[in-house]
């Protein structure tokens, strides 16, 4: 870049984010590492209580994923009125707002509610989904995963305002195959698919990528080298070792993976992260083709629904779907859901073999 | 891409009313369409975006190129290079992302995030996520010839850019001491103080990929670290957990099911007997089930440290990884000097022989638990595995052999 920089550009560089001790409420600063104990105390808040007997409420809104800097600043405001210019974000992306006054905080439920920040997300509820950018963003979407993210939150809405879920319910989406924000071990997990091989752009190729590293970086060893003319190369793809992955397109654009008619998305169920009883554990795959349907995909949203809707029925308290579904086994969960068993929820890549059922034991349905 | 872009179609389905984004609307859930209008009001690089965005919903596909290089001054990352593929329409020289640094914790005081809305909307779309998937603010949109004055406006208001491309990316952490009784470190320094140690390596390339650090007070891992950070640091404890008799019976009289909560013990290490709680802690597996049902008359216990794991990633390409235990119990105490110095360690191995674009957990895979350890000087445990392996393919080395 031609610009100038200023004069103390090079020392003010490399300084690090803004200091946390610096942005934290003086109540939590005075009982830093002192805190004693939590109650939920309804939909929303949290009441903590530390050691010098000091109270702390936290009231969790949802708030849009993508934010103009004009909401940012009515956030901004809500926290100087109500919390002393205070606020925090969970770890899921909701605004939490820190109050010291009890009575401060019905009216400050009604202004973030009338203001379109509905309140709730404690306990046993529906939590922010954690997703990808998308279409709005990102150069390998396969679909908008901030648009699917809201229509799924519509439809779940009523768990985000009322914690009678059997578990917490973490939802996360992928826009494709690279699933960024790793939502592999999710409640829910849902994730752009390519069903077909590359189509090879020879001119862009030969022009723009790294052949050799294009071609070692192909997992299934799909790539081949292919002689365009005299110091003209390309690639060539063989369509039946071709998975989809997408890792060619990622580092060459020449290799246009991308295929609107065929993309999908695909359904992902009984992930966790917390050691919370069980360990953590991966999502597994429960519908590989979902058709991509913006602006609101209700095939995808009528899915989770009916999986949330099961989960609630059959559960025991406490189950998170991943070990409601160990419980009663996974061949019980598709006759339960409905759902087809196919040749595609069988692993084919490298660890295959440690999912097969090197037993005599199972159920019949 | 099989889809033909034609402009002037393209601008053509634009003026067919209404546009399918506004679909996005409707519903209780806090949407954001009406987020981008907000800004496409006064700021031209958003009102393209959002045209681009509706024709992506028309079409079914993404219209941004890959990203080419664009950076600031001094740093190798933090701005990731975005592209229209249709200019004409869309905004036309570039529409790039900042990963711009979070405070450990995300906590705020709204004069700094005031600050950070002033430079956003006068030099970027006016768009941003609080926060990303890695845990920096990511502010969506800003054209080539304003990223390095943005920038400086970004440093003089007290921020500074996280990490992107093959570099120790921007750390996170769950609330910590400053707001959860259960943490067992102190995330909010540890998160800091590795960020401020280590800035080289978090603006400049010096590794194979990227390596993420993440930091959770307590087995809950609210960060989500086991899943996806190449190194998680995990708050635990070693001694017994901590009962208050008097507040196990005020549950059980308000209500509380406490058989269902013995019976769902992972290793059935508690017994109720209808008026004390015991638990047989040399059982306990620390999994915080039975202090997240009672946090008034539960607590973990008094020898705090860590569990390391390491590995965890997602699906490219070698398929996801969950992170494993690389040391089961660490102090964490400032200044960090035992977990500095493995990371160092760890570091200079996969530095030198890891492959383009492969992370730490899949370099391990390759060549071996045993080298790494050996590499790194750590023992082997019983506590890194599930069982311990069933084939006979041992590698000895000679000196072993005597
Ligand atoms: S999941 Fe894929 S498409 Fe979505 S943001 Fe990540 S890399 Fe981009
Ligand atoms: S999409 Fe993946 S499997 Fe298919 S050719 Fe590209 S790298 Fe190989
Ligand atoms: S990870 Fe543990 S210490 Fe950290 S916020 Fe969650 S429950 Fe609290
Ligand atoms: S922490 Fe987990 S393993 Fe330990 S006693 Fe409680 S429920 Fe049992």
């Amino acid at each position: 870049m031609a610009q100038k920089v200023s004069k103390d550009y090079w020392s003010k560089i490399m300084r690090g984010p803004p200091y946390y001790g610096d942005m934290l409420h003086p109540i939590l600063k005075k009982n830093y590492g002192k805190w004693k104990y939590h109650e939920h105390v309804k939909p929303g808040v949290v009441k903590y209580v530390a050691e010098s007997g000091d109270v702390l409420y936290t009231v969790k809104a949802a708030i849009p994923k993508i934010l103009s800097v004009d909401t940012v600043r009515v956030l901004c405001d809500i926290a100087d009125k109500y919390s002393d210019g205070y606020l925090k974000f969970t770890s899921r992306h909701a605004a939490q707002f820190l109050i010291t006054d009890e009575s401060k905080i019905d009216p400050l439920i009604d202004e973030l509610e009338s203001k379109g920040f509905p309140v709730g997300g404690t306990g046993k509820s529906f939590k922010p989904i954690i997703h990808t950018i998308g279409w709005n963003h990102c150069h390998t979407a396969i679909y908008d995963a901030p648009g699917l993210a809201k229509a799924i939150s519509d439809e779940l809405f009523e768990y985000w305002k009322k914690p009678d879920l059997p578990a917490k319910l973490k939802i996360a989406l992928a826009c494709c195959l690279n699933m960024c924000g790793a939502i592999h071990c999710s409640d829910i997990a849902i994730v752009g698919l390519h069903r077909t091989p590359p189509v090879v752009d020879d001119e862009i190729v030969s022009k723009f990528c790294e052949i050799p590293s294009t071609i070692a970086g192909c997992p299934t060893f799909a790539l081949k080298p292919k002689v365009l003319g005299p110091g003209k190369r390309s690639i060539e793809v063989d369509p039946k070792k071709c998975m989809g992955c997408g890792n060619c397109y990622s580092v060459c654009p020449g290799m246009k993976i991308f295929n609107p008619k065929y993309d999908c998305l695909s359904i992902w169920v009984g992930g966790k992260i917390p050691d919370s009883k069980t360990p953590p554990k991966f999502s597994r795959l429960i519908i590989p083709y979902v058709p991509n349907n913006p602006p609101r995909w209700p095939e995808v949203t009528e899915i989770v629904k009916k999986i949330v809707d099961l989960w609630r029925k059959h559960a025991r308290p406490d189950e998170r779907i991943g070990e409601w579904i160990e419980r009663i086994g996974w061949e019980r969960f598709f006759k339960l859901a409905g759902l087809e068993f196919t040749e595609k929820h069988i692993d084919t890549y490298l660890f295959s073999v440690r999912d097969f059922r090197s037993s005599t034991q199972f159920k019949w349905e | 891409m099989s889809l033909e872009l034609n402009i002037d179609e393209l601008k053509k389905e634009l003026e067919k009313k209404p546009w399918l984004i506004e679909e996005l609307k409707k519903g209780p859930w806090p949407g954001f369409i009406t987020e981008y209008e907000r800004m496409a009001a006064r700021k031209e690089i958003t009102k393209r975006m959002m045209c681009q965005l509706e024709l992506s919903y028309r079409n079914r596909t993404t219209l941004w190129k890959h990203g080419g290089a664009v950076t600031v001054k001094g740093y190798g990352g933090g701005v990731i290079g975005r592209y229209s593929m249709i200019p004409e329409i869309g905004p036309p020289s570039g529409s790039h992302t900042f990963r711009v640094n979070q405070p450990a914790g995300w906590f705020y005081k709204t004069d700094k995030l005031r600050a950070i809305c002033e430079v956003w909307e006068k030099y970027g779309s006016g768009l941003m996520n609080l926060h990303g998937s890695t845990g920096d603010i990511i502010l969506l949109g800003v054209d080539s010839p304003e990223v390095q004055e943005c920038f400086e406006n970004l440093l003089d208001v007290g921020y500074d850019l996280g990490g992107s491309g093959s570099v120790l990316r921007s750390l996170s952490c769950c609330k910590g001491p400053a707001l959860c009784e259960w943490a067992l470190i102190d995330t909010l320094d540890l998160y800091h103080d590795l960020t401020m140690t280590y800035q080289d390596y978090l603006h400049r390339p010096h590794w194979p990929y990227k390596f993420k650090i993440k930091i959770s007070g307590c087995p809950n891992d609210c960060v989500a670290a086991k899943g996806r950070a190449d190194l998680a640091v995990i708050g635990t404890w070693r001694d017994e957990i901590q009962i208050d008799q008097e507040e196990v019976r005020n549950y059980v009289k308000s209500g509380l099911d406490i058989e269902h909560i013995v019976k769902n013990c992972p290793t059935k290490a508690m017994s109720w007997d209808g008026n004390e709680l015991k638990i047989d802690n040399k059982e306990c597996v620390r999994c915080m089930y039975c202090i997240n049902k009672m946090p008034k008359a539960l607590k973990p216990g008094k020898d705090r440290g860590a569990t390391l794991l390491l590995g965890g990633k997602a699906t490219i390409l070698h398929t996801a990884f969950i992170g494993w235990v690389i040391v089961p119990f660490m102090k964490i105490e400032k200044p960090y000097k035992e977990l500095k110095e493995l990371l160092e360690k760890m570091w200079d191995w996969w530095d030198e022989h890891g492959r383009y674009r492969e992370r730490i957990g899949e370099l391990v895979y390759r060549l071996g638990m045993n080298e790494f350890l050996r590499a790194v000087g750590l023992p082997a445990v019983p506590q890194m595995v599930w069982h311990p392996r069933n084939n006979p393919y041992i590698f000895w080395r000679p000196e072993e052999l005597e």
